[in-house]
């Protein structure tokens, strides 16, 4: 604040006309060296930002490769269809079990990944040995770390139909051998799982974190006046760990169109057959689309479908957010 | 309020039952068990014998060990090696580009009086809302820079995020102080300088959380190389533990081709082979995390200030 007042003295008389005193300060030395300095990020994010979201053009035309040209002569040669791709999209078999499944798996994971690290992290800040916590904290900090390629190999071992370890528990209680990559019943379950598998660690350490951070002073009061360990992580605990909690919640909801592509991906083993209806997602789609002949304009109209959609409940959920508790909003 | 003050403040009166604590430290030992048990499991049946494991399947203890499957990656090591060559120098070159990019930017967007500060906050703030989504950023990359099967495109494109650089913005303003960067320019240094020799020696935690950031995803991933690398010389680990798990499911899946189960087996690597892949890939990442946690914690809880 105190820069901005004296800024229009130094920038002369002609600031004064101008509301906004800092904005009116001559380019300097320092502000060219700045720009040097950031250009090289800033090209980063035009070719990998900015023109991707350019790219999206595609998804309105019937892209047809000109022979003997380059890529871009060829797209902007080829016919616009208006919303023709996303019309296919929509009609398609695949758009609402995509969207279900995308959406409710999302759902499942938002709850079960805020409430079980919050509880955790409350439970764990509570323990009397620092150096046991330290110890779980580390062991469970671990998933977190590995890639879903090689996750899916350690679920591999507990999930192979004939030497895996779950059949031969259910062997030894009297079980038939249960053909796990085939039973999309069960996929549900072993998806939300290894996602809490993964990442429950993860979001215990972050709560965590907020936990220590509080002053322990408060508690002190509380307990003076009574109040049960419960009653402590309720009015104490809880609140402060409420700004953190909302703004992972919202980075979540703004990523609910998309999914966890590796666990979807690979913990299913490439989505089988026998499971596609139950674990396929958005981002399968798309992947399997890509890899196959499926026309790019109409693959990039799913892919831009998901990027709209996601940047329209990231804007809602923040402005729901803002609402209701101002401090807590992201943007 | 320092940690030390809490720390004092330790008292033994406010504290959960003696019971409760067992009880809370059980559930504890199972949760820490399920993250680690797969890992051993996997371990353990990297060193069984094939014949013990088609007699009795995976086991926590096995029949008969043996140490085939490392054998095996020994006598393989040509291959090996290059996965592992290739791995490795993506890690590196990635984490060096991606600090140099995150940091640059992240200082020229923590200084007050910077001319375009706002024009490059827009600039990174835009992506964290809207993408171009996977395939328009595939047609760039694969078709707009032609990048097929080069080693830019298993490093670039991941080298900055957004959050990335807010993080990094958020440290440099609230614990750089402006005074020392003043002084310096009054003494006549450049940005440059000034960001060098001052501003990177006091920012080592944000270093290392950034650097960690970027080469544990470097290292883990395994998506950019399924999607633009085909040339076997560019193939990193995890890279190769996918493409097995491709052909398999290829093979599996395409009876027509007629390649016979035995032919099969001879082309794959067993699986303990594929066990112990993944077990090589996973030791590094054990050996080194447990250093670097407090790291990691201290970005997230950095990245949450708002700025």
């Amino acid at each position: 604040m105190k820069n901005k007042e004296k800024m229009p003295k130094t920038a002369g008389a002609g600031a004064e006309t101008k509301k906004q005193g800092g904005k009116k300060r001559r380019w300097t030395k320092g502000d060219t060296e700045l720009t040097l300095l950031g250009l090289p990020t800033f090209l980063w994010f035009v070719v990998f930002a900015y023109l991707p979201m350019f790219g999206t053009i595609i998804a309105f035309k019937k892209y047809k490769i000109s022979a003997g040209h380059g890529f871009l002569y060829s797209l902007f040669h080829s016919e616009w269809v208006g919303f023709d791709n996303f019309a296919f999209f929509f009609k398609s078999n695949a758009f609402a079990m995509l969207l279900r499944n995308t959406i409710l798996y999302n759902i499942v994971f938002i709850i079960l990944g805020t409430a079980i690290p919050v509880t955790l992290a409350i439970v764990i800040s509570q323990l009397y040995s620092k150096l046991l916590s330290k110890v779980y904290q580390t062991m469970m900090f671990f998933p977190h770390f590995m890639s879903w390629v090689v996750v899916s190999y350690f679920v591999y071992a507990f999930l192979n139909p004939t030497k895996g370890l779950l059949n031969q528990v259910v062997g030894f209680f009297g079980g038939d051998p249960i053909m796990w990559y085939s039973e999309p019943k069960y996929w549900p379950f072993i998806l939300v799982f290894m996602n809490l598998w993964k990442g429950t660690g993860y979001g215990m350490v972050v709560y965590l974190a907020t936990i220590t951070g509080i002053d322990t002073s408060m508690y002190e009061a509380a307990m003076i006046d009574g109040a049960t360990k419960f009653q402590q992580a309720k009015y104490i605990t809880l609140p402060c760990l409420k700004p953190m909690a909302i703004m992972m919640f919202i980075m979540n909801v703004g990523k609910i169109f998309y999914s966890d592509f590796g666990l979807f991906y690979q913990v299913t083993q490439r989505v089988p057959n026998a499971l596609y209806n139950t674990v396929s997602t958005f981002d399968t789609y798309l992947y399997n689309a890509l890899q196959s002949n499926v026309s790019i304009g109409r693959t990039a109209a799913a892919s831009l479908f998901q990027s709209v959609a996601c940047c329209i409940t990231i804007l809602a959920a923040n402005y729901i957010v803002s609402k209701i508790d101002s401090e807590s909003a992201l943007i | 309020m320092t940690k030390k003050e809490i720390k004092g403040q330790d008292n033994h009166l406010n504290r959960i039952k003696w019971g409760t604590n067992l009880c809370f430290n059980i559930l504890f030992i199972i949760l820490a068990a399920v993250c680690i048990i797969p890992v051993i499991f996997v371990f353990m049946i990297s060193i069984s014998s094939e014949a013990s494991i088609a007699e009795y399947g995976y086991r926590f203890i096995p029949d008969s060990f043996s140490l085939d499957a490392y054998k095996f990656m020994w006598n393989e090591r040509a291959q090996i090696f290059r996965a592992l060559f290739v791995s490795v120098s993506v890690t590196v070159v990635g984490t060096i580009l991606g600090l140099t990019l995150t940091t640059t930017m992240g200082y020229v967007l923590s200084r007050p009086n910077y001319k375009l500060k706002k024009f490059f906050t827009w600039v990174i703030f835009i992506p964290m809302i809207f993408s171009g989504g996977m395939v328009a950023s595939y047609v760039v990359v694969a078709n707009l820079l032609g990048w097929r099967n080069t080693f830019l495109v298993l490093t670039v494109p991941l080298a900055v995020s957004s959050f990335n650089i807010v993080i990094t913005r958020t440290f440099f303003r609230t614990t750089i102080p402006d005074s020392i960067i003043e002084s310096a320019e009054i003494d006549g240094a450049s940005q440059l300088q000034t960001f060098i020799r001052i501003v990177l020696p006091i920012s080592k935690p944000v270093l290392a959380t950034i650097g960690l950031f970027l080469a544990f995803g470097y290292w883990n991933d395994w998506f950019q190389a399924s999607l633009y690398i085909s040339d076997e010389n560019l193939v990193g680990l995890q890279a190769m533990l996918n493409n097995i798990l491709k052909s398999i499911e290829y093979f599996a899946s395409h009876p027509e081709l007629g390649v016979s189960l035995t032919q099969y087996k001879q082309s794959m690597p067993s699986e303990t082979v594929r066990m112990a892949i993944a077990i090589l890939i996973v030791v590094p990442i054990a050996c080194v995390y447990p250093f670097f946690q407090r790291y990691f914690i201290s970005g997230l809880t950095v990245g949450a200030v708002k700025g």
